[in-house]
């Protein structure tokens, strides 16, 4: 005697026992995802419930009419027009471009340095590759809040203050000519005052960089068509410098620059670079291009000896292989980790108020959330911004890896 | 199994949630110690000394509270907060009090929540510089860098102190009085502004206190006093009402040489209520009668507490000033036991 039960359950397609979710491999890893995402469901519905009542408890409620109203406070970096009677939208904004400022300085800052430790790290000289892997260890294994107050404290109590350059016999004095001041409130450079005719200039200028650039396919034309070698180095220079300068010399010198001078309190009419930004700019750059160092060692390292000897035998030199043999090769490697430095550049950046650089951390989450009291609704606009400013590099970053990753066919 | 151990833990977490509901009183009490948020070190108002005890001018009504409270000054947890953390702390109930040279504003009052118990000492801000800047008046501060604790109404006054002076000045940021030192001694700011007691107290500290001038002007009015939640009547009534004991103590000429004494009784029927010899004064408060006595006995009465942290016998060298009894032309001034 035969029962159903003795059938092989794939052949009773037609009869689904609830047992089965849990028993039958096409169904058990759906119920699986369908009970987490239940739990998660639930705990974001406890948690923003939780929020919401305990929030009606206490009388408060969510609202952004806040980022209209004056902020009352200054800013020390204006990017753009503001004051204390700008609105703390205003103030969110320009917290948000000193940000991107620093970010920005500190990411190119770090690339270099990175490029050139983990190169140098790589290299015969005993001594020059012992020093690159203490500069790594060094930086990269202490906390970046540290070398942020490192730098800092050093730059105040090392570079004379403004009131040192008084007097007749000053106790520090101006660099390069009297033209650059340093001071432990920040670099005061001279400022270009843009007078008639000054665009006829920058129109020359950016001329001669296109030219540059013609040159240099020009060049690689030659050399790829007629194997004849052109130097493109001095040329490019000349190009760079001469064009522009003539033109100003012709035109009577309209571009003229503003030297800071000591007035009052402070230097006065030159662009101020401040203590705070060179500080965390710096600290940040150097404690990334640590690891950016360690990225480039392994990218370089990554490609086979082979190639070094092959190009090598065809007699290139040694700077010529790393530059057109292993670093285009090694880039592959190098640029996906590349891409998270540089975010963490840009959230590490939010240790600004360490130093007193106001970014959006410092503006948007320090004094208008203190001063509205309205703590929730800031830190969720501040994790929007960041989370934006994050998505946009990695994107832009991420179309660069495309292009730069190998073409298959 | 799994399933209700996670539904355990929601229905504990929802408990937890429910029990913060509870009074600060019998939170207090079950705890057996009181969470007193103060500054991160102010000389004279609160900074851990040599032994790494609390001591100070605010760190004194703490004790207070936690005597009358708990009979015993000692069970107070100090948690330091900067200007940035203080309110999100209290506001979470991770303190239960906030003692921290915090002027009484009316969007702190009303907009954040709070409730500002009283005044423990009539404050304005001022404006320190070296002395061989030759700044006299704060008015000629035009185009200095000017060091500014973040997060403060001192941030605001400043703006707004030179916009109206239609003249110009550089903030510079900073996040505590101690970073705030260490940059005015280091030339990397002209002036540093703050309360005008709180630069008494930093000056006291410097090397040379002579070589830096306080400037006359006092740009605005700072009433700085404790502050507790919203919402939890019974403890804003304690924090007050031993704020005012305190106050009311040296009006009535309770020390604590004769605290004993006027403890057993006294002619004065106001001394009797406020040391619990006659009425019910503590009882109404949720507290016994003794409890304004163990208030007092900790380190006196206001005067006393004022003369040993920030007094004129102090390095911090303050004078009472606003803060003299009105009975001596000055501010304080607290409502009758009765």
């Amino acid at each position: 005697m035969t029962t159903l039960a003795d059938q092989p359950v794939t052949a009773s397609s037609g009869s689904f026992k609830l047992s089965m979710l849990l028993n039958d491999t096409r169904y058990r890893s759906l119920t699986f995802q369908f009970i987490a995402l239940v739990a998660i469901i639930a705990f974001m519905a406890f948690v923003g419930g939780n929020l919401v009542r305990n929030l009606t408890e206490a009388g408060l409620n969510i609202s952004y009419a806040f980022l209209g109203e004056p902020s009352g406070y200054d800013i020390n970096q204006r990017p753009i027009e503001y004051d204390s009677q700008s609105s703390h939208g205003r103030a969110a904004l320009v917290g948000l471009l000193n940000t991107l400022i620093v970010a920005f300085l500190a990411c190119v800052t770090a690339t270099i340095f990175g490029v050139i430790a983990g190169v140098l790290r790589l290299s015969n000289n005993w001594i020059v590759s012992k020093l690159m892997s203490f500069y790594v260890e060094i930086f990269r294994n202490v906390p970046v809040l540290i070398w942020i107050l490192i730098i800092f404290s050093v730059m105040i109590n090392v570079a004379p203050s403004p009131r040192d350059f008084r007097g007749d016999d000053p106790a520090a004095s101006m660099w390069l000519f009297d033209t650059v001041a340093v001071t432990n409130r920040g670099v005061y450079l001279p400022k270009p005052v843009w007078g008639d005719g000054s665009m006829i200039v920058l129109a020359v200028f950016a001329a001669s960089i296109i030219g540059i650039f013609a040159f240099r396919n020009y060049a690689r034309k030659q050399l790829f068509d007629h194997g004849r070698m052109v130097p493109v180095f001095w040329p490019s220079i000349g190009l760079f410098f001469i064009p522009a300068i003539l033109t100003q010399l012709v035109l009577g010198n309209p571009i003229t620059l503003s030297y800071p001078s000591l007035q009052g309190f402070n230097f006065r009419g030159g662009i101020t670079i401040l203590g705070s930004l060179i500080a965390l700019w710096f600290a940040l750059a150097i404690y990334t291009g640590a690891f950016i160092a360690e990225n480039v060692r392994a990218g370089i390292q990554a490609i086979s000896k082979g190639q070094t000897e092959a190009a090598g035998a065809l007699g290139l030199r040694p700077n010529r292989i790393m530059s057109l043999v292993v670093l285009p090769q090694a880039l592959r490697v190098i640029i996906p980790p590349l891409i998270s430095q540089y975010l963490n550049i840009t959230k590490n950046s939010s240790l600004a108020i360490a130093v007193g650089y106001m970014d959006v951390t410092g503006t948007l989450g320090g004094i208008t959330l203190l001063q509205t009291g309205r703590a929730i609704e800031t830190i969720l606009l501040l994790m929007a911004f960041y989370l934006t400013v994050s998505l946009l590099i990695s994107f832009f970053m991420n179309i660069f890896n495309n292009r730069m990753k190998l073409q298959e066919r | 199994m799994k399933k209700s151990v996670f539904f355990g833990a929601l229905a504990t977490a929802a408990m937890a949630a429910g029990v913060a509901g509870a009074s600060t009183l019998d939170e207090v009490k079950a705890r057996g110690t009181l969470n007193c948020g103060v500054t991160t070190g102010v000389p004279g108002f609160a900074e851990p000394d040599a032994n790494g005890v609390w001591q100070g001018f605010d760190v004194a009504v703490c004790r207070a509270v936690a005597a009358a409270v708990l009979s015993d000054p000692n069970a107070v947890e100090f948690v330091p907060t900067t200007g940035k953390t203080r309110f999100t702390a209290l506001a979470s109930g991770e303190i239960d009090m906030l003692a921290r040279n915090t002027t009484w504003t009316f969007s702190r009052d009303v907009d954040l929540k709070f409730e500002f118990t009283g005044v423990n000492y009539y404050d304005g801000q001022g404006f320190m510089a070296p002395a061989d800047l030759g700044v006299t008046s704060a008015k000629e501060l035009d185009g200095a860098t000017v060091c500014i604790q973040t997060g403060t109404t001192t941030e605001l006054n400043l703006a707004d102190f030179f916009r109206s002076n239609g003249i110009s000045y550089e903030p510079v940021p900073i996040e505590t009085g101690a970073e705030a030192v260490q940059q005015y001694n280091a030339g990397a700011c002209d002036v540093y502004t703050t309360d005008a007691s709180a630069l008494a107290a930093q000056r006291a500290n410097f090397e040379d206190p002579t070589a830096h001038v306080i400037m006359p002007e006092i740009i605005s009015k700072e009433p700085l006093g404790p502050l507790v939640r919203h919402g939890d009547n019974e403890w804003a009534d304690i924090v007050r009402w031993t704020l005012n004991a305190l106050i009311t103590a040296e009006e009535l000429g309770v020390t604590s040489a004769n605290l004993d004494e006027l403890a057993a009784g006294s002619d004065n029927p106001e001394i009797n209520r406020l040391l619990g010899t006659e009425g019910d004064l503590g009882g109404m408060l949720g507290l016994d009668s003794d409890w304004a006595e163990r208030a007092i006995g900790v380190a006196g009465n206001y005067g006393e507490v004022f003369e040993k942290n920030i007094g004129e016998s102090t390095p911090i060298g303050l004078a009472r000033g606003l803060n003299a009894q009105w009975t001596e032309g000055g501010l304080l001034y607290s409502p009758p036991f009765r």
